[in-house]
């Protein structure tokens, strides 16, 4: 288990326990938390799980994929730790991860 | 997605009223999950036939057929999530009526449910194939969890399944197969697969793909019946002459939107319950969403009907949306994918009125993306294999209707970002 922080754009806050193995998006999803809509169900299909990865993470969550990259690069207010939270996988060394959501994922 | 601007709020939402969602799948799930996250308070009661709280069925003919997800990914939600919601969730249960005087649903049980909403997220099933020897074990479709778990169970080193229709359903479970170690033969009634839903480019680059991970392919035939011993399919029996032998056949031909309760209310049908930009069908108080609806398709000025999750996803935001007093979010565009074997295939758009067609890349690479262009030169549509920047682009130029360089587009040497600019 290891504990994510998710931060609406409007600054509202949610901490969901998330089980080792999932992705990021999923323990966003099965939570309820808003604003990460994930309409390809974790297939890097679609670029509606996209969050800003808080700096002090950056080495622990990893660089994306080429493919992810190219879905980035489409995606509305990208920033240089910009993540498709479908494919950054939970892990142990990950607990405290915190992102932060973008105003909309459409 | 688009610069329209969404369908105008109410002034002073009541949020306390009683909603009934029917159909438990994507669409409804996501429904009854949304409208708690946009502040709804009253009574939320979710019904589905399928005893499984919602779940995601597109892994069904991928991961989930090759082991490669258990039930609990499959879930859209973890357990708890219904009751810390306070969303009632009737599994197992049909219905079988609506009176819209009083606002009620009557189950099959006979009891009845008061609503102030009812949301239709009913689905579609799965055409049938109406042939002597359809009966037999062994004949299978895949819609459900329990269709996929049969099929499961009846695949593995050596086994040997017939696939009828060449659509993505049934691509999609012949690479499972394969890579399950059966052998696939795809049975279809066309000259060429997915010939209701791709270009000729992506369907002769699918079937070439398929051939060399060894499934075979039957096109222009048709089945006369299936073949049978003690009740268990053994063959597919050809128009030609011939019988394909099998252990597992699954039959794959399209779905047809389920109609009859939204007729019984009095909803408005036309291949699908007919509804607006904001799930309205014609019967005040109720709305409908996902698979089963019959709706506008703004960006080409036409309706139509999208099975496909985006579309699920869509319709449960306007839904909660304006049931919670929200804008309406704007129009999104259509798009779509699938997985088989190594490859990504993502659509965005309908090529409605498109005249041209322009390669980009090169299919022999598996990497490659066909755009289709109206008189224009705007893009209507785009088939993208492993060509997510392609994607990306091309929905965005599906969106912003903003015309292109056609010699632009086929340069490789020349960017999606620079093409799209």
């Amino acid at each position: 288990m290891a504990k994510i922080i998710f931060i609406e754009h409007s600054g509202a806050t949610h901490e969901v326990e998330a089980k080792t193995g999932l992705s990021v998006m999923e323990a966003a999803v099965k939570n309820n938390v808003p604003g990460i809509d994930a309409d390809c169900g974790g297939a890097c299909a679609c670029a509606t799980c996209h969050v800003y990865v808080d700096p002090a993470w950056l080495d622990k969550t990893g660089k994306p994929s080429a493919m992810e990259e190219s879905m980035l690069d489409f995606a509305e207010g990208v920033e240089s730790n910009s993540r498709l939270s479908c494919q950054i996988k939970v892990s142990d060394a990950l607990d405290g991860l915190t992102v932060r959501l973008p105003e909309s994922q459409h | 997605m688009t610069g329209d601007p969404g369908i105008e709020a109410a002034e002073t939402p009541d949020l306390t009223g009683r909603i009934v969602i029917v159909g438990a799948g994507h669409a409804g799930g996501s429904a009854a999950a949304l409208l708690r996250q946009y502040g709804w308070t009253g009574r939320i009661t979710l019904i589905g036939e399928e005893p499984l709280a919602p779940y995601q069925r597109p892994p069904l003919s991928k991961a989930w057929l090759k082991g490669e997800a258990d039930g609990d990914s499959l879930a859209l939600r973890p357990p708890g999530f219904y009751t810390e919601q306070s969303i009632t969730l009737c599994l197992s249960t049909g219905v079988a009526g609506v009176n819209t005087a009083a606002r009620m649903v009557t189950l099959d049980s006979g009891e009845a449910v008061a609503y102030d909403h009812l949301i239709l997220a009913v689905g579609a099933a799965a055409r049938k194939l109406t042939v002597p020897g359809a009966e037999l074990a062994g004949v299978l479709e895949l819609r459900t969890a329990a269709d996929a778990e049969l099929l499961k169970r009846a695949l593995g080193p050596g086994k040997r399944l017939a696939v009828i229709g060449g659509g993505y359903v049934g691509l999609e479970a012949a690479a499972s197969a394969r890579a399950l170690g059966a052998e696939a033969v795809v049975i279809e009634r066309e000259p060429r697969v997915l010939a209701r839903v791709a270009c000729e480019a992506l369907s002769s680059f699918f079937q070439d793909y398929h051939t060399q991970k060894g499934v075979s392919f039957e096109v222009d035939a048709q089945v006369q019946g299936f073949t049978g011993a003690n009740g268990t399919v053994t063959g597919v029996a050809l128009g030609d002459g011939r019988t394909l032998p099998c252990d597992v056949a699954l039959v794959g031909i399209g779905a047809l939107p389920h109609e009859s309760l939204a007729r019984l209310a009095g909803c408005a049908c036309n291949h699908g319950i007919v509804v607006d930009g904001a799930t309205r069908t014609s019967v005040p108080g109720i709305y409908a969403i996902g698979d089963c609806t019959q709706r506008p398709l703004p960006l080409y000025g036409i309706s139509g009907r999208l099975e496909s999750v985006p579309n699920a996803l869509e319709q449960a935001r306007q839904v909660a949306a304006l049931l919670c007093g929200r804008p309406v979010p704007a129009p999104e565009t259509p798009w779509f994918w699938s997985d088989q074997y190594d490859l990504k295939l993502q659509i965005a758009g309908i090529p409605h009125q498109a005249v041209t067609r322009i390669l980009r890349g090169d299919p022999a690479q598996a990497k490659f993306a066909v755009f289709h262009l109206d008189a224009d030169n705007r893009v209507q549509a785009v088939e993208a294999i492993n060509a997510p920047a392609e994607f990306m682009a091309g929905r965005l130029l599906v969106g912003n209707r903003k015309p292109v360089a056609p010699e632009k587009l086929r340069d490789m040497s020349v960017s999606m970002k620079e093409v799209a600019a």
